[in-house]
């Protein structure tokens, strides 16, 4: 087993392409990977972890590059985990957020890694809370998580990150859509970006009038910023309020209460995995499953019969091994 | 379903096709330099996301330690130098030594483009894999690609 002096050591040694292999291996479920991971989770917890989620083509990478800026400028490092999505077909993935984030590139108080999505919906990859530790671990003090383009579903960015960014722009909707559930629930921060374009104000006026509609939540009132992330206009402003949320998460006490609701989310979320894993193996692939199934096919039996008879014999100790590995 | 399934390469065994399933070929596609013209670039891409690679793509005018950098923190297997703008033999020895410098000796480079036959032998020189002039089949530089891309190394 491997231990966490001998990870940190290898990870602040003079070779940089350690943190970038080992955010591979994490990456791909290795189980080397995995046990430096475990080993460095108690050196967690230190970094402000912020999600930027939105809509395709509101503008996420771009004001990610844009707050790398202002971020660099003021001396910071940080590190941005972009996620976009895998081909449901063939597995494979365009990676293109690098594109906006070029400026940054050379810069070595900069860490931008890409990701797949790799099958998981929800704006997410599997590996991307393992990253986040990993980055977490090494001293990055500011992560920035760029979410797959997501409209009113994909709110699981809101148990990774602290505090996390709905980025909007102009022409996506009425003030019906504003009050659906989903993601602006989730936003602490609420950015209209593109905020040069027609529609802007009233894109703002819409989203403001939602949140009027409900009590402020624990007290805060969420700030709806308008951004144009191309000539960095209101940058500045959305780093301030990223700050200042970091200082109301503390001052609240809201922190520890996200971080527990986080450990959870992620654990519950491992444990669905494993038992994902173990039905296709063991239940899956069992003769009991395909005789339902085809009775279901012939109409002579409902989903819904089939379902209760499969969980009865999953809670069934003699039959529930088929469950198992 | 079987079309969620990835594309099994032909020949390969049980072991090898679950672990492309879990580990990706990950390649960045990169356009050194002052060359605007990254309809090719964006082609192959395409194909490569297709064959269930996961492709980095930097977008236009990279500089040889962005290109370095991006490769490095992405921890790719493999690069792919795009250019058409004549300047490779000015660019592709800044390329290897940034490479070099980050201690990516082992990461696939392969170039295309319009790179004259007569200037083949001395990019080969520089440490670039293969070289697809135009009019090469995406299955070639696919099959390419997938036969020679190193694992993902270990560190321990």
């Amino acid at each position: 087993m491997v231990t966490a002096d001998e990870v940190l050591l290898r990870l602040q040694g003079t070779d940089r392409r350690v943190l970038p292999r080992l955010a591979t291996l994490v990456e791909n479920g290795d189980a080397d990977g995995l046990e430096a991971l475990d080993a460095l989770f108690p050196f967690t917890g230190g970094a402000h972890i912020v999600g930027v989620t939105g809509p395709p083509g509101a503008g996420k990478s771009s004001l990610v590059a844009a707050l790398l800026g202002h971020i660099r400028a003021r001396d910071r490092r940080v590190a941005v985990i972009a996620v976009d999505p895998s081909s449901p077909l063939t597995g494979g993935a365009v990676l293109g957020d690098r594109i906006r984030m070029m400026n940054r590139y050379a810069d070595d108080g900069v860490f931008v890694r890409s990701m797949a999505s790799r099958g998981r919906q929800g704006g997410l990859a599997w590996a991307t809370a393992g990253l986040v530790h990993l980055l977490d671990a090494v001293g990055y003090p500011l992560i920035l998580i760029e979410t797959v383009g997501t409209g009113q579903d994909g709110t699981d960015i809101a148990s990774l990150a602290d505090t996390v960014v709905v980025v909007e722009a102009p022409g996506l909707g009425d003030g019906v859509q504003a009050i659906k559930s989903g993601l602006l629930e989730v936003g602490d921060i609420v950015v209209i970006n593109k905020a040069d374009q027609p529609g802007a104000d009233d894109a703002q006026r819409h989203i403001r009038a939602s949140f009027d509609l409900a009590h402020p939540s624990h007290g805060r009132t969420v700030p709806i910023l308008p951004t144009v992330a191309i000539t960095e206009s209101g940058i500045l402003e959305l780093l301030v309020a990223i700050d200042d949320h970091d200082a109301w998460l503390t001052e609240s006490g809201q922190r520890s209460v996200r971080r527990e609701r986080g450990a959870r989310a992620e654990v519950l979320s491992g444990l669905r995995a494993v038992l994902d894993r173990r039905l296709e193996s063991g239940t899956g692939r069992s003769p009991e499953l395909a005789a339902l199934i085809e009775r279901v096919a012939r109409r002579d039996l409902s989903p819904r019969r089939a379902v209760n008879a499969l969980a009865l014999a999953l809670d069934s100790p003699a039959i529930g091994g088929t469950v198992g590995d | 379903m079987e079309t969620s399934k990835p594309p099994e390469p032909v020949g390969a065994t049980e072991t090898e096709v679950s672990d492309e399933h879990n580990s990706p070929i990950r390649v960045l596609i990169a356009k050194p330099g002052l060359d605007g013209h990254d309809r090719g670039a964006k082609v192959l891409v395409r194909a490569l996301r297709d064959a269930g690679f996961e492709v980095v793509y930097t977008g236009l005018f990279q500089t040889p330690d962005m290109i370095a950098s991006a490769a490095l923190q992405e921890d790719v297997q493999v690069i792919g130098l795009s250019i058409l703008s004549g300047a490779h033999m000015e660019l592709f020895p800044r390329i290897m030594d940034a490479l070099h410098e980050r201690g990516l000796r082992d990461v696939l480079v392969v170039a295309g483009g319009t790179i004259p036959k007569t200037d083949i032998p001395r990019i080969r020189a520089l440490g670039v894999a293969e070289v697809f002039g135009p009019g090469t089949r995406l299955a070639t530089i696919v099959d390419y690609i997938r036969k020679n891309a190193p694992r993902p190394a270990a560190l321990w």
